[in-house]
């Protein structure tokens, strides 16, 4: 098994954070695991994206060119990563800031509103974990409890008080997809 | 018999390479002098330049370093903050401190790193064979000036002293000579002050000393002592700059 | 200890510590940041010092200073500041002196680019400043690797007093892999007796130097500096190598090229191809044995480097003609990808497998 993932977004959107919980939680499971994020002079703003690869073998290139999956939280991201996936791969899509559908017949496309969802639960700044829930539902490439010890492993003893409702709208992901899964498939 | 005068323990007997004439010998027995005499020489760890003292790691006797070119007060900094209480002294010239080390001793003042500078600045490149240095003055002929310094080319001759007493880090800042018996007991005076300040962590502290180099000035060492008096003197005035006040 | 996942600056600078390392002087340059940010960050935890340099040519020879005074010391950078450190690292090793430095390359020349490269290979390897010296240069390929070469970085630098250069690459700086600190075996180190820690009165002065005015001497210290030289030559040398004997191409890269070259390796098996891997994890000194194991009717060595051909001195050395050489690079930050390498490998086939 070799999971390869793109996950993209706008800087400050949690795309880094997102792609260090599935590495995490990999590492967790004792399977083979990289994380590389995109580097460039832009502190803010700009588009981030990080490349997860979870394997049962030793990993070698960590540069992720060829997706299995790929998760686009603005539509820049879907711009430019929707081709990177393999055929037969999946693409997860924030539909709430991405306006377009895919234009790939070959892959598997899951729309998720995640940033409406994360707004209803009042932060918009948990749509990460929205997408990373509909993610898991469809993919189980890791369970949701290596998800949650990882937590306080990527965000701190600091943060431990926001588990709750990250785990909410991990839930709510989760409950999402399944519905846009039969909606859109 | 009584002993009017013995040689400082905080030099070897080996003697020097500096020319006839040279003020850099009287220079280091006031600083070997002043370490015995403070009671830190056994536990001084001292940093040499390039330029004309850059053999000084033989003639000090305590722990050296030899630096590179101008980095003298980053090779102090490493080694003093791991020898803390040690006592840790750079030795540098006008090329090596005013010229290319000019960003390591303006950080090292401003980081407040608890080591003392003797700056001897003779206006000229000694042992590159008198080229011009950023303390030429205005009209004086160097190998690479040998019309004379040109303000317009090269600006005036940059003052260091005045410079770092600017600077917060800089505690004990102060400029000497040693043309004169005079000159050098105030020379001592003011080494020992500046050493006072590392010893009692209060910070940077630099003596700059006015010097001769008979040699590529092309004077007798006389005429080198009084050229320096008339010359130098008024464009880099005696005194001292900055000195931490009474009981702080 | 249990496993963690951490980014590879961050894992230098964990390692570092565990080595004991309790020096860092640094100053600021992409993609390295956050070395000097954790050391900055975990040094005063542990008693240590960490100072920003008003320069990289200021943090080196801080490291010069801290070094000579008998700590263990570190240093890092990205290339345009490892060229301002050059000048101080040509002191280090003409005056002896025990040190870690960090390379996290990226592309050049001049300041170049941020994302990662192996443009540095020459001047790590060949000396990097003036004079005839060499540093200790290994190259981690994962980030478990990076945790185990720079503590034993550290060991190697007392060892042989001598500086030791971990050159990585933006790629592994940024990436995030579990790493293990494990129990290791301490090593037997000669006593640091030649550092200045001030004489107590107790000792002749202890000098710090590299300076030799007679040039009889300094030819003396240049053959003692080879001879230690060579004795790491003889016994550091690292090396991993997969299927060498018998490989229809052998494709040998370093760092993390290597891992890339290991993916194109397993896709290509799985067509069938025979190809080996020479992975020289100490690229001084460079394990030109290993490639005397490669057979003569061999149809090549493809060196894989994120270079226009750097390593690939050191493999035709290492083969002196005996086997074609060829070489894949990209350059500027852009990543070789396995399949492009698969590419080469079936164009030094010729079709036949």
């Amino acid at each position: 098994m070799e999971e390869r993932i793109i996950i993209a977004g706008f800087g400050g959107q949690g795309v880094m954070a997102m792609g260090q919980l599935i590495t995490y939680s990999g590492m967790i499971e004792g399977k083979k695991v990289s994380w590389l994020p995109s580097y460039g002079p832009e502190m803010r703003g700009g588009t981030a994206n990080c490349n997860v690869i979870i394997s049962t073998e030793p990993v070698g290139s960590p540069v992720v060119v060829e997706a299995s999956t790929a998760i686009v939280l603005n539509k820049p991201s879907l711009d430019k990563f929707e081709s990177a996936v393999v055929p037969g791969g999946k693409l997860f899509i924030n539909s709430s800031l991405i306006d377009r559908k895919s234009t790939r017949d070959d892959i598997d496309v899951y729309y998720v509103p995640a940033t409406e969802i994360a707004n209803e639960l009042g932060n918009p700044r948990v749509a990460n974990m929205v997408m990373l829930g509909a993610y898991l539902e469809v993919s189980n490439t890791v369970e949701v409890e290596s998800i949650l010890e990882a937590f306080g492993k990527v965000f701190g003893e600091s943060k431990a008080h926001l588990l709750p409702l990250n785990k909410e709208a991990l839930e709510k992901g989760m409950e999402t997809v399944k519905q846009v899964q039969t909606d859109t498939v | 018999m009584a002993i009017a005068f013995e040689k400082t323990r905080g030099l070897t007997d080996i003697p020097t390479h500096y020319c006839p004439g040279c003020t850099h010998g009287i220079i280091h027995r006031l600083v070997a002098e002043s370490m015995e005499e403070l009671g830190v020489l056994d536990k001084a760890i001292g940093v040499a330049p390039v330029g004309c003292s850059v053999l000084a790691y033989k003639y000090f006797n305590c722990d050296m370093h030899e630096a590179a070119h101008g980095r003298a007060p980053a090779v102090a900094t490493g080694i003093k903050r791991v020898h803390p209480d040690n006592f840790v002294f750079t030795y540098q010239g006008d090329g090596d401190l005013a010229s290319i080390g000019t960003a390591e001793i303006v950080h090292a003042a401003h980081r407040g790193e608890k080591i003392s500078t003797i700056f001897v600045n003779n206006a000229i490149y000694g042992m590159t064979g008198g080229q011009m240095a950023p303390t030429t003055l205005v009209g004086q002929k160097a190998t690479t000036a040998p019309y004379g310094r040109d303000e317009a080319l090269a600006g005036k001759p940059i003052r260091m002293s005045e410079m770092l007493a600017t600077i917060d880090g800089a505690k004990f800042v102060e400029r000497v000579t040693v043309t004169t018996p005079a000159h050098i007991r105030k020379a001592k005076k003011a080494i020992k002050e500046c050493f006072k300040v590392q010893i009692e962590g209060k910070g940077f502290g630099i003596v700059e000393v006015l010097s001769t180099c008979p040699t590529n000035w092309g004077l007798t060492p006389v005429e080198a002592l009084r050229w320096l008096e008339k010359n130098m003197i008024p464009y880099y005035p005696l005194g001292n700059f900055k000195k931490p006040e009474e009981g702080k | 200890m249990a496993k963690v996942l951490m980014k590879g600056n961050e894992a230098v600078g964990a390692a570092a510590i565990e080595a004991g390392c309790r020096f860092f002087f640094g100053y600021p340059i992409t993609p390295q940041n956050e070395i000097p940010e954790y050391m900055s960050r975990e040094l005063p935890k542990v008693g240590g010092m960490f100072v920003q340099a008003e320069s990289e040519i200021a943090a080196i020879n801080m490291v010069y200073g801290a070094a000579g005074a008998g700590a263990r010391v570190m240093t890092s950078s990205s290339s345009p500041g490892i060229s301002l450190k050059q000048e101080g690292i040509s002191y280090l090793a003409g005056a002896e002196l025990p040190c870690v430095i960090v390379n996290m390359m990226r592309g050049g020349p001049g300041l170049g680019g941020i994302q990662p490269s192996q443009t540095d290979y020459f001047q790590a390897t060949r000396g990097g400043g003036n004079g005839d010296y060499r540093v200790l240069v290994l190259a981690p390929s994962d980030v478990q690797e990076l945790v185990d070469l720079v503590i034993e970085g550290f060991d190697l630098a007392d060892e042989y007093r001598n500086p030791v250069m971990i050159l990585g690459d933006g790629m592994i700086g940024q990436m995030m892999e579990p790493v293990e600190f494990k129990e290791r075996e301490k090593r037997e180190l000669p006593p640091k007796d030649w550092a200045t820690t001030g004489t107590n009165g107790k000792r002749k002065p202890n000098i710090i130097n590299s300076l030799y005015l007679n040039a009889e001497d300094l030819e003396k210290h240049n053959t003692y500096l080879q001879n230690k030289y060579n004795k790491m030559r003889e016994k550091e040398v690292r090396v991993e190598s997969y299927n060498v004997e018998d490989a229809d191409v052998v494709i040998s890269a370093y760092g993390t090229t290597a891992r890339i070259a290991k993916t194109a390796i397993s896709k290509l098996e799985k067509e069938g191809y025979k190809v080996g891997l020479i992975r020289p994890i100490s690229l001084f000194p460079y394990p030109y044995d290993e490639f005397n194991k490669i057979k003569d009717d061999c149809k090549g060595v493809l060196t894989v480097e994120m270079n226009t051909g750097q390593m690939l001195d050191d493999v035709r050395i290492a083969l002196n003609g005996r086997v074609p050489t060829y070489f894949y690079g990209r350059t500027g930050g852009m990543v070789p990808t396995p399949e492009e390498i698969v590419n080469k490998v079936k164009e030094i086939y010729g079709g036949a497998k």
